[in-house]
């Protein structure tokens, strides 16, 4: 029986691999012209993979072993995950055919980056997580580097993969120090082990362990001081990938990063705590002042994205229930926000080029008000002015630093969010009050739709708060009662 | 036991001093000769702890596949090594400050390590005695079923590796001629061979 039940718990997992696999022999024998039917097939796949996670088993189930875990914490990532992809594939489309980079490999390679999201937020094993993270980092490896004869493109790949590399031989560095500790890598005999240590003063190795640990996950979210390679990546990898990074993985190494701390090290908050505090308040600072000179929109969002982790680490820092609840309810916000906002940068074409430049929206308001209106709800709503989306993720995440006695973080974290609005106002103020530039291409259909559903959610979000907040609080009750 | 302590500092001594020689030695292709001798060694020391199947996979995989595969791509790239050294005496110093505080660091970790007392009691899979059973058996048994998530995972991530390399390598060349083998079979002289008559005494 006991098999049935790991395998009805992995039921998603396992169907992603399999349908992986069927698109890799749909493409490979469709030959020409299978791009666009793999990418569409793909996602379906990804809605079918989210009808099967809902319909899992509820509570908390551990299978495999030990290895595996879903509960409501993994189940709402994991839905979060699967939206994010599915919406970028959508974003991907037009893109790749135009870009003359429409190979079926690409939604495969996402397929599969999405198949290690999901083994990353339902790891309970230090092994399990290793496995989930790299199956995830060398798809997005190689989807970095899609444009192969683009130099930037190929760059951006490269460094994504030395650096990614480095930052996996610190995480299983720090995982073999911990495990030279405890004798097991499993989460729940950790904890168990940490637990009986406590008060006793933790030993030094097995802080260092830890510290390596949370030293390869900031890299995975690209926090403060392991970000270098953001912008880089961001501004060289094809818009819709670009637009993926932004999103999915990084849901899902922020929510591995709250399992992991909370889970197996909640007992060695002391010390992991202090650390949290100062890569959120490095990143938020960094992402609010590097972003003011940028002129490429890529890379300003790439700051962003550095900044928007150092507010959903701020949730993590604070280390209990609301902390973890504020994280969930801020990566939802963040999946709509920035999905918008890569679309309106896909819609940036002019004559047929994608242009990246923010001077080019200037004047956007009068050339397409429509799009000039629905990027200008995202920007309001990452500078983080009620009633949108973005205010709530903030002051849910800053309730919980003061509920933890975190006033530092809070205070930086409103002064640069105040920085911050600066440049994310500046694009408004470029689109409403400046000369108009020649106008873009239209966008295309699927473009338009996207922006105007996730404007509508940003826009709207109030109306669905106190829901999706339930459902966050119930994703975390189960987590922490477990 | 004193064959055991001097098979120990044998196998050691070589493996560390051809470590270094792989590092320092001018031609690339002694670096990974030396890089297979230092495979061996290690493949030693593991006997002595009496893991042979780690021992022997070392073997296989690192001497036979991936040792090979530097060697080719030693042999086959054209890159000049010589070049690639300079700087390298301007960086020493620091780099070697930096090796100097990380060596310090681990001694002192190391140094005062502490193994939790319930360690050996929480452990998911303990090793069998080995007595009983060779440790090559008892990776067996758990790699296909305690551990089969992990093993298909494993393989997973080989997949994407495999697809990613023909992603990025692959191209298609215009104006290739192919072998079809089906068109070869299937030919009949009729189709190839036109048979002239030569009326005789008319040639040149």
């Amino acid at each position: 029986m006991t098999i049935l039940t790991d395998i009805m718990a992995g039921l998603p997992e396992i169907f992603l691999a399999v349908a992986g696999m069927v698109l890799l022999m749909i493409g490979v024998f469709r030959r020409e012209d299978s791009s666009k039917l793999v990418t569409y097939l793909a996602i379906f796949v990804f809605l079918v993979t989210a009808v099967l996670v809902l319909a899992g088993p509820s509570g908390q189930t551990i299978a495999f072993n030990a290895l595996f875990v879903v509960d409501g914490f993994a189940v709402f990532a994991k839905i979060l995950v699967l939206l994010g992809a599915a919406l970028t594939l959508v974003l991907s489309v037009s893109y790749n055919q135009r870009e003359r980079i429409n190979r079926f490999e690409f939604p495969v390679l996402v397929v599969y980056a999405v198949l290690g999201m999901l083994m990353m937020v339902s790891a309970s094993d230090l092994i399990s997580l290793y496995l989930g993270v790299e199956l995830q980092s060398l798809s997005l490896y190689v989807i970095a580097a899609f444009r192969r004869d683009a130099v930037r493109s190929s760059e951006a790949g490269l460094k994504y993969f030395v650096l990614g590399a480095l930052s996996s031989g610190i995480l299983l560095y720090g995982m073999s120090m911990v495990y030279g500790f405890a004798g097991t890598t499993s989460f729940e005999n950790l904890a168990t082990v940490f637990a009986s240590n406590e008060g006793g003063g933790q030993p030094v190795g097995l802080v260092i362990g830890l510290v390596f640990i949370v030293a390869g996950l900031a890299f995975k979210v690209s926090a403060v001081p392991f970000h270098m390679w953001t912008p880089d990546v961001y501004e060289g990898a094809p818009t819709p990938v670009t637009a993926f990074f932004a999103v999915a993985p990084k849901i899902a190494a922020m929510v591995l990063f709250v399992r992991v701390m909370i889970g197996p090290f909640g007992a060695l908050v002391e010390q992991w705590q202090q650390v949290i505090v100062f890569i959120s308040l490095a990143s938020m600072i960094l992402g609010a002042l590097a972003a003011i000179n940028q002129t490429n929109i890529k890379r300003l969002m790439a700051y962003s994205s550095i900044g928007n982790m150092g507010y959903a680490l701020v949730g993590l820092a604070a280390g209990n229930e609301t902390g973890a609840q504020a994280v969930l309810l801020y990566l939802s916000i963040y999946l709509f926000m920035n999905t918008g906002a890569f679309a309106c940068i896909l819609a940036m074409r002019r004559n047929g080029r994608m242009v990246e430049g923010i001077n080019e929206l200037a004047g956007l308001s009068r050339t397409n008000p429509a799009m000039a209106l629905a990027l200008a709800v995202f920007m309001f709503s990452m500078a983080g002015i009620p009633p949108l989306a973005g205010f709530f993720g903030k002051l849910y995440v800053f309730l919980a630093a003061i509920e933890a006695g975190l006033f530092t973080l809070a205070v930086v974290g409103l002064l640069t969010s105040v920085v911050a609005a600066f440049y994310y106002l500046r694009i408004v103020k470029l689109m409403y009050f400046d000369e108009p530039a020649d106008a873009f291409d239209r966008p295309g259909r699927e473009i338009s739709a996207i922006l105007v559903g996730t404007g509508l959610v940003t826009l709207l979000f109030f109306m669905v708060l106190s829901p999706v907040l339930n459902g966050a609080e119930q994703a975390v009750r189960l987590f922490f009662s477990a | 036991m004193i064959i055991q302590a001097l098979a120990f500092y044998l196998f050691a001594i070589v493996a560390v001093a051809s470590g270094a020689m792989v590092i320092s030695s001018r031609n690339p292709v002694h670096s990974v000769l030396f890089l297979i001798l230092a495979f061996f060694n290690s493949a030693g020391l593991f006997v002595l702890l009496g893991a042979e199947f780690l021992a022997m996979i070392l073997v296989v995989v690192y001497v036979g596949a991936v040792a090979v595969l530097f060697l080719f791509v030693v042999m086959m790239l054209d890159i000049n090594f010589s070049e690639m050294r300079e700087g390298f005496l301007q960086y020493l110093p620091i780099g070697g400050a930096i090796g100097l505080v990380l060596l310090a660091e681990l001694v002192l970790i190391f140094g005062s390590w502490v193994v939790s007392p319930e360690a050996g009691e929480v452990a998911v899979s303990p090793t069998p005695p080995l007595g009983e059973m060779s440790n090559t058996a008892a990776l067996g048994q758990l790699i296909y079923t305690d551990f089969i998530y992990l093993f298909q995972a494993a393989g997973l991530v080989l997949l994407v590796a495999m697809i990613g390399a023909i992603v990025l390598t692959l191209r298609k060349r215009e104006g290739v001629k192919r072998q079809v083998i089906a068109d070869q079979v299937s030919r009949r002289p009729g189709d190839v061979l036109e048979i002239k008559k030569v009326p005789s005494g008319s040639g040149g």
